[in-house]
């Protein structure tokens, strides 16, 4: 057994008012540069719909993710090692520019250049590419709301896979937005699709990423991944991806997406997994048991063993504490409520969601609700006005049982809610095989009040060994080697480090790193350096 | 090297031997200060229909070619000979071998050019120095297809293992016969001549993507996992990585 700590999220897709604030914040911290106009580490679709890139769902057309060959073995759909080698040339299942969209902006100069006249000037749009005049007819984010539906929604791959039944039942609409980023798979395709060997895992935290320097633009990380999440830079030939915040997450914040969702449906926290299983699992012959197959590589951070071993093999102390206070590992194993986005594809993706399900309380409630009887709110799971095989081949490949399941979890701590807000003299009556009270008023705390703290629960990233050659530059001199003592301890809930001795000490008078005013805020003296240890050039160096 | 003139030992060695050291040098130094802009500059997401084409037919080719030259002016003259292979037969085989070569590479440097010209998309990525390395380029192929196709395999031949193969070797020994190219027909001293420019521009150009064929990726284990490591800082004044300014084009 090989034990690894993996950052994941859950998506709480109930929540999700497709606002698109965690794909213009995405954009403008990673991607607002040349040659990546096109680009969204995070974007949010409406579903049913293409998506972006356009069909990016349907692995018949790109050959993306693992396959099963006739033996049983994992193998790329993409095509052997040395195809890929001998098609390097041309990749036979990129995307071109057109199925994301040709990026545009607009010829703002001619607001205040235009002569003056009668009729406002208008602007017109160029393409980002190559500056000329264009018709934008494609977007990231073309489909919003349904626009264009009729046309093209019954395109969506998961709505071509569905049965007659529901798929005549499209007539009464339904929609609901799907945020999308870079899944940070635990048997990730892209990786094994990159011939130069630059995309790598970390094996601290398990975030996905491109080595820059080592990417040499052969395009085939683009087409090894399933949900087209690796993005290739135009202007630099080099691949590009979501980091899931790396810079962030190793000091112990949320993503930028996950910081200023306003839905606040985002859910950042460790999971333990079983290193040695995952290819094992991922190999799983029936595509509907590779949820559950996913779920078994997982390993419970409550458990002794897995303390014990854990510890054995070099996860920190406060990684441990952090995973058993994890938010995603109870949606995803605990409760079983969150589920995976096509694991079909076979790379056990660690970005999971919780099916939507507002509409079947809506559904329950003008169908007369009668709270002392649960099989009302049970029963219309089934009569979702979004169809729940929808849903089953969007997060079980098609299952519909475990949709079914997390669904009526929801319902039920909605029901048990409401019960407890509303009828305050009666006995609550619904119950459930499914979860105890007490589990439901934890889901509850969870995902209703979702409080910050509850939300994200990032340890920081240990980098005190790696950080002390840093120091013998950095401005306050060799502040991390003095404090060697205190850094090298585990820290799981604050936020900074208040490493700066070298000032503490300056003149014989203490000076505190940092003060706290009256209303309790901290304040860092970030400027103040010692002049003594400048002269000196530090301590001890 | 009795009868050499001076500008012809600056063209034909001092020229020659300049660009090899361009080579060796450039190359150094390119990896170790510009890995980041070391890429196969691919331009598929922008166009792919004539490149589906024109991309492979162009690179299978070239290496069809590259391989008739090791073959015609690395290999001397005696050694084909020694193992029983006369003069004409050689040349029947140098004209036909290179000529399918040659309609390869043709056709595939006219998608690709027309491409590179025409495709405003791809035209946009394309930098100086890489349109440099792609003119150059360009008037190696046309002339290496004249000299195979019209002198060779239509024309009444030119035995160029006697002549321009001696001072080609001879380069890499420290003697090349230099009356041997200085006496060549004037075609085989351009496409040597524009050949030692391609040599010089190479280490600055996409062309470094040669290099990094990744014939490594047929035994590395699928999954590749990295560990945090202790990296040294920049030398203090410098910026260390080379990330470029935004809007300058590459």
């Amino acid at each position: 057994m090989r034990i690894m700590a993996q950052m994941s999220m859950v998506m709480n897709l109930d929540k999700c008012i497709g606002c698109h604030t965690c794909s213009v914040t995405c954009k403008q911290t990673w991607t607002n540069r040349p040659g990546t106009e096109y680009v969204y580490f995070n974007n949010v679709e409406t579903k049913p719909g293409l998506g972006y890139p356009r069909q990016y769902e349907d692995q018949n057309i790109w050959n993306g993710g693992w396959e099963l060959d006739r033996k049983g073995r994992l193998r790329l759909k993409g095509g052997s090692r040395l195809r890929r080698l001998l098609s390097i040339f041309y990749n036979p299942d990129l995307p071109t520019i057109e199925d994301y969209h040709d990026p545009f902006t607009f010829d703002y100069a001619k607001l205040i250049t235009a002569p003056p006249g009668t009729s406002s000037p208008s602007v017109s749009a160029r393409s980002a590419l190559t500056g000329r005049e264009m018709v934008p007819n494609w977007g990231v984010n073309w489909e919003d709301d349904l626009a264009g539906a009729p046309q093209r929604a019954l395109g969506d791959p998961n709505i071509v896979a569905m049965s007659e039944k529901v798929r005549l039942d499209f007539e009464s609409v339904f929609m609901f937005y799907l945020p999308r980023i870079c899944e940070h798979c635990l048997n990730p395709s892209c990786v094994a699709s990159c011939p130069s060997g630059a995309m790598y895992k970390r094996e601290e935290d398990g975030i996905v990423l491109v080595d820059q320097d080592r990417c040499r633009g052969w395009r085939y990380c683009v087409s090894g991944c399933p949900y087209k999440k690796v993005y290739f830079n135009h202007k630099t030939g080099k691949a590009e991806k979501c980091t899931l915040c790396f810079p962030r997450i190793e000091i112990g914040l949320p993503t930028i997406c996950s910081e200023t969702c306003p839905g606040r449906l985002r859910y950042l926290g460790l999971v333990l997994y079983d290193a040695d299983a995952v290819a094992k699992a991922a190999a799983t012959s029936d595509p509907q048991d590779l949820y559950e197959a996913q779920l078994s590589t997982l390993l419970d951070p409550s458990d002794p063993k897995v303390i014990e071993e854990a510890e054995a093999q070099g996860i920190p102390h406060d990684w441990m504490i952090a995973a058993r206070r994890s938010p995603t590992y109870a949606l995803i194993a605990k409760y079983k409520v969150a589920l995976p986005l096509h694991p079909e594809f076979r790379t056990m993706p660690m970005v999971w969601y919780i099916p939507p399900l507002s509409p079947v309380a809506e559904a329950a409630s003008a169908s007369g609700y009668d709270p002392d009887d649960p099989d009302t709110i049970f029963a219309s799971i089934d009569t979702l006005r979004i169809p729940i095989q929808y849903l089953a081949n969007l997060l079980s490949a098609g299952k519909i049982e475990p949709v079914r399941s997390s669904l009526r979890k929801l319902a039920y701590v909605r029901s048990m809610m409401r019960e407890k807000q509303l009828g305050a003299y009666r006995e609550f009556k619904i119950e459930s095989d499914d979860l105890t009270m007490v589990e439901a008023q934890d889901l509850f705390r969870l995902l209703a009040v979702a409080r910050y703290e509850d939300r994200y629960v990032i340890p920081q990233a240990h980098e005190e060994n790696a950080g002390r050659l840093l120091a013998q530059h950095s401005l306050s001199g060799c502040a991390l080697e003095a404090q060697d003592d205190s850094y090298g301890q585990g820290h799981v809930t604050s936020h900074f480090m208040i490493s700066n001795p070298a000032n503490s000490e300056s003149g014989g008078k203490r000076i505190d790193p940092a003060i706290r005013d009256d209303k309790g805020r901290l304040h860092l003296r970030l400027l103040e350096v010692s002049p003594v240890n400048q002269l000196q050039g530090g301590c001890g160096l | 090297m009795k009868g050499v003139t001076a500008p012809e030992l600056f063209w034909w060695v001092i020229l020659p031997y300049i660009a090899l050291a361009t080579f060796v040098i450039g190359h150094i130094w390119r990896y170790r200060y510009d890995q980041f802009g070391w890429t196969s500059r691919s331009t598929q997401l922008q166009e792919k229909r004539l490149l589906k084409w024109g991309s492979p037919l162009f690179h299978y080719a070239t290496f069809a070619a590259i391989g008739g030259h090791i073959i015609g002016i690395l290999i001397p003259e005696s050694w084909t000979a020694a193992i029983g292979i006369p003069e004409n037969i050689y040349r029947w085989f140098s004209a036909t071998a290179g000529t399918a070569a040659a309609i390869g590479v043709i056709i595939g440097v006219i998608i690709l050019a027309s491409r590179r010209m025409f495709v405003a998309r791809v035209r946009a990525t394309t930098s100086p120095v890489d349109w440099l390395a792609l003119i150059l380029l360009a008037i190696v192929i046309i002339i290496g297809i004249v000299e195979t196709v019209g002198v060779n395999l239509l024309g009444s031949g030119y035995n160029y293992r006697q002549s321009v193969s001696l001072w080609f070797r001879g380069l890499f020994v420290g003697n090349p016969d230099v009356n041997a190219i200085a006496h060549a027909p004037l075609l085989y001293q351009i496409h040597a001549t524009a050949a030692w420019a391609v040599i010089m521009v190479w280490p600055f150009s996409r062309l470094v993507h040669a290099w990094s064929y990744p014939v490594w990726y047929l035994w590395r284990p699928f999954l590749v996992y990295r560990t945090r490591k202790a990296q040294r800082p920049n030398e203090p004044g410098t910026s260390g990585r080379r990330w470029r300014r935004i809007g300058v084009r590459y």
